[in-house]
């Protein structure tokens, strides 16, 4: 990205519903930090720095789903302060984990977890930040992947397309070696439909991919979850594997909503 | 921040987003000459309601699903679900694993208060806006810092896969327990973490602290032979003496109406601390003798009642933290199994461990489906925020004559002696502070 006058290019970091581990990431970056903020100006990024600078900036980093009205409008302001936004993790890119309200009594919910229910002022449904106002970039994951952050950076700065892989897990399962854990354990694993960028942990670990990177490009997710019906699992147990992290992701949840009829 | 004069002198300062804290907030104080007339934590993180979706989820997948209420203590949340579940299903755990969660805290321990210590809190002490302005002029430490953080987060994934919401905590156990080598490979680098956290207690020993100190009520996990993290009663300084299934017999969590956080406290009594200087009050003795050596020449020993010395403690507790990491390596064997076996029946369990930030409680019942029909989450800011107001009433006066924009930093850095995590308890931070 060019910047103006030879200046440095502005970033800034805004939070909506989540639980602060994407932005994290970029404090996670041990080796890279202080080379980043030598490169930008980090002029809003509240949960590192009092200094507060208005905009606008150069790019926008979004992290969280938007619950409750005032976070509708606040994303537009957003919107016009940014000239590339990019979304940051699950919450943002696909309404997160929060998002399993929207098939349930969100009223209930507040209920059940507040004594004054009437206190709280929440939306019904946590939907991401694409439903609202145009997104340059979605960078996924349940947390994303430090190193796709900085590399998303970089591309963004320099111009060019990132390289952020969207085969599935199973690209990243069969380059790591990992012995496949749905053929050889019947392990119920969400990998063929989910897009790489985890580095395949969790079958590494014994277990069926659960889903924290979101769909990948074109996934068949209905024939997967039709496979996970044929092969003995029951309906509660797959509608609850399409229904995480990236629930509200349409590519899971058609395949969870069609199964539920 | 903005300084409103009005006509009739009075003044209105204003701090859009209390920053250096997970998650946002506001903060409220009205003055009228050096006497405070109110103290708010405006608590605005917009409420995620866990407790309501976690009903209807089977039990094997609620530590994947807690660990998302805190991507800065994911541990913490799998480790109170996985404690609690394990109680309500009545599933005995082998010691082998009891030392292996001990060991994946003591990374989360070590990245949240290389974090806290470095990044959030010291700023405040040597007035810098952030952690990256104080590098401009303090390059060594940050850098040493930066990989002090980094060991605790290579501890994490190399036993969770990644340093953020890990993978293989599981009721039971873990999906996969590592090899003796495995762990071994980062022996190094905690005796280096070891040699950077007495360093980090003496760094920490040379701020200038506030004279101020408060007659609180402590609260922490207290177990007969170790410094606690993920098993003991539940004990205070003033008498309190529980197993977990009593908590809410004595903690009640009060609904404010400026706070999506509840506010937690005491029955009958008010407000208390839970965290770093709850711990090393209630449970100095089971420090290492070199974490207690480090203390004492940082002329730092219980009780310690000023909370501004919190980040003290939260390096002597690093020290702590990098040792036991390094026993248990020497000690470890791995389990016959990763996990137990279970077998499901319906039943109520509640669990404490310590978080970084201090006690967090869970409790959740399932039905012999293994379904959870109810679940009950308190996070250590929670239980803090009430603290944190009166800690204000009392320390906002001592700064009376200062400047407004004075007054708003320390009171600032009077809420981040407890590094609150908003985004767990609401499950911070705005400052606005009128004056007359």
């Amino acid at each position: 990205m060019s910047s103006d006058n030879g200046r440095k290019p502005r970033i800034a970091v805004f939070k909506f519903a989540s639980c602060d581990g994407c932005q994290l990431s970029l404090l996670d970056a041990e080796d890279e930090l202080l080379a980043v903020a030598g490169a930008v100006e980090i002029a809003y990024f509240p949960e590192a720095s009092r200094r507060m600078l208005k905009g606008p900036y150069d790019i926008g980093l979004v992290e969280g789903s938007i619950t409750t009205h005032h976070d509708a409008q606040r994303i537009q302001q957003i919107r016009r302060q940014c000239r590339t936004l990019v979304t940051i993790g699950a919450c943002a890119t696909a309404g997160g984990i929060q998002a399993l309200r929207n098939w349930r009594d969100t009223g209930e919910f507040v209920r059940y977890v507040y004594a004054r229910p009437d206190y709280i002022q929440t939306l019904n449904h946590s939907t991401p930040i694409a439903e609202h106002v145009p997104v340059d970039f979605e960078l996924r994951g349940c947390p994303i992947n430090k190193y796709q952050l900085i590399e998303l950076l970089s591309a963004t700065l320099a111009g060019r397309k990132p390289n952020i892989p969207t085969y599935s897990v199973c690209i990243e399962c069969k380059r790591r070696g990992t012995v496949c854990v749905a053929v050889a354990q019947g392990a119920m694993c969400l990998g063929p439909v989910t897009q790489a960028g985890c580095g395949a942990i969790c079958p590494a670990y014994g277990r069926g991919c659960y889903g924290c990177y979101g769909p990948m490009e074109n996934p068949n997710s209905k024939r997967l979850a039709a496979h996970f019906l044929e092969t003995g699992k029951e309906r509660e147990q797959v509608v609850r594997a399409f229904r995480t992290y990236n629930a509200w992701a349409w590519q899971f949840r058609e395949a969870t909503e069609e199964r539920e009829g | 921040m903005n300084v409103t004069p009005t006509a009739k002198g009075t003044r209105t300062v204003k701090v859009d987003m209390l920053a250096r804290v997970e998650g946002e907030g506001g903060l409220l104080i009205r003055m009228k000459g050096d006497r405070v007339q109110e103290v708010k934590l405006n608590i605005f993180e917009p409420p995620r309601l866990f407790e309501g979706f976690l009903r209807g989820r089977h039990f094997s997948e609620v530590p994947d699903i807690t660990a998302r209420i805190c991507g800065i203590c994911p541990i913490a949340y799998q480790m109170s679900s996985v404690h609690a579940l394990e109680r309500a299903l009545g599933v005995q755990i082998d010691p082998a694993v009891r030392l292996l969660r001990r060991l994946f805290y003591c990374g989360e321990w070590i990245e949240s208060h290389a974090l806290h210590v470095y990044m959030l809190h010291a700023p405040d002490f040597l007035g810098y806006q952030d952690v990256i302005e104080m590098a401009a002029e303090h390059r060594e430490t940050v850098e040493k810092a930066l990989r002090l953080k980094k060991i605790g987060n290579e501890l994490v994934a190399l036993m969770g896969g990644r340093e953020i919401h890990p993978v293989s905590a599981a009721v039971g156990g873990f999906y996969k327990a590592p090899r003796k080598r495995d762990l071994e490979a980062i022996r190094e680098p905690l005796r280096w973490a070891l040699d950077a956290s007495l360093e980090t207690v003496r760094f920490t020993a040379g701020l200038a602290f506030p004279d101020f100190e408060q007659d609180y009520e402590f609260v922490s996990v207290s177990h007969p032979d170790e410094y606690p993290f993920n098993e003991g009663r539940i004990v205070s300084n003033r008498g309190i003496d529980i197993d977990a299934a009593e908590f809410e017999e004595h903690f009640i969590e009060q609904h404010v109406k400026h706070s999506t956080s509840l506010h937690a406290v005491v029955r009958e009594r008010g407000s208390y601390l839970v965290g770093p200087l709850a711990r090393f009050n209630l449970n100095y003795e089971k420090l290492t003798p070199l974490a207690r050596q480090a203390a004492a020449d940082a002329g730092l020993a219980p009780p310690c009642r000023n909370p501004f010395k919190s980040i003290l403690v939260r390096a002597v507790e690093l020290v702590f933290a990098c040792e036991e990491a390094l026993r248990i390596i020497d000690e470890y064997e791995p389990p016959a199994a990763p996990r137990a076996t279970i077998e499901v029946r319906a039943g109520t369990g509640a669990a404490a461990t310590e978080a970084p930030r201090g006690l967090l409680y869970h409790r959740y019942s399932v039905d012999s489906d293994g379904l959870v029909t109810a679940a009950r989450i308190v996070p250590p800011t929670s239980q803090n925020l009430k603290r944190m107001e009166d800690d204000l009433w009392r320390f906002v006066p001592q700064l009376a004559s200062q400047p407004v924009e004075e007054i708003t930093w320390r009171a600032e850095q009077a809420i981040r002696n407890y590094d609150p995590c908003i985004s767990c308890s609401c499950h911070f931070l705005k400052v606005k502070i009128e004056r007359e």
